[in-house]
């Protein structure tokens, strides 16, 4: 189960670029992680996979050097407060929010 | 506003929702094909590189708290890695509407997913709640 679960975290986050974050918690939490260690342990296991694929899609010629400088910009800003303002946000409201987006934005995207 | 406003203020965007954990990636790739009207395979490299300084910034910070479970980590990502190296082969060969329409749907099941989770999660503290009430009661009398 928990190597499906891995190739598919994989496969996700390379076919979508991104993405297979939210699938790795709930496979760590599997393991017997705490939602924390979950969290941040994710992301241990993303960054390689993120820097593989991204390595693959640069060869095949996805990159425009002006668009990533303004994204790692805006990520890198965004990031940091995201994470200062975490505590002091309620959680479940702040989910329930963010899921009502990507099932707005996925509907926009599936029916265009 | 130009090109590059509209890339930094989706960017910072996705970035905050990023920062509280909650995969900024999944919404930063939409956002920069709608709003920024990059192309989907464009949109995801951008993603992945944008991803890099940001987790490393982020698990320094982790480490320093014991939050990083490394020999939990190491197996997973390692087949993790096979996974991703096949998957972003495939994607070149998929189209872009075709990306996009996958991208859509997987965004959707992701949303209605973490929707259960947390009405799961607010009836059953509701639930709780009630029950000490109860209690508190009945021990009072």
């Amino acid at each position: 189960m928990v190597y499906i679960g891995s190739a598919l975290v994989g496969g996700i986050s390379g076919f979508f670029g991104g993405g297979g974050g939210m699938l790795c918690v709930p496979l760590l939490s599997m393991s017997g992680l705490d939602t924390k260690r979950a969290h941040a342990t994710a992301l241990l296991v993303i960054l390689p996979i993120c820097i593989l694929s991204a390595s693959i899609y640069i060869a095949n010629g996805y990159f425009d050097a002006n668009a990533v400088l303004c994204a790692v910009i805006g990520v890198s800003l965004g990031g940091a407060a995201g994470a200062l303002i975490l505590d002091k946000l309620n959680g479940t409201v702040v989910s329930f929010i963010f899921a009502v987006i990507m099932i707005a934005v996925g509907i926009k995207l599936a029916a265009v | 506003m130009s090109y590059q406003h509209v890339i930094i203020i989706v960017s910072a965007l996705g970035g905050l929702i990023g920062g509280m954990g909650m995969g900024g990636g999944t919404l930063l790739i939409p956002l920069l094909t709608l709003c920024a009207g990059i192309e989907q395979h464009l949109a995801q490299a951008i993603n992945l590189i944008a991803f890099v300084p940001m987790s490393i910034i982020a698990l320094s910070i982790h480490r320093q708290n014991g939050y990083v479970a490394a020999a939990s980590a190491i197996p997973i990502a390692l087949i993790a890695l096979l996974g991703a190296a096949a998957g972003s082969f495939a994607t070149v060969y998929a189209s872009g509407r075709v990306l996009k329409i996958c991208f859509g749907v997987f965004l959707t099941a992701l949303g209605v997913g973490i929707a259960i989770k947390n009405t799961v999660k607010t009836v059953k503290k509701f639930k709780s709640k009630k029950q000490s009430k109860k209690q508190a009661y009945k021990t009072e009398r």
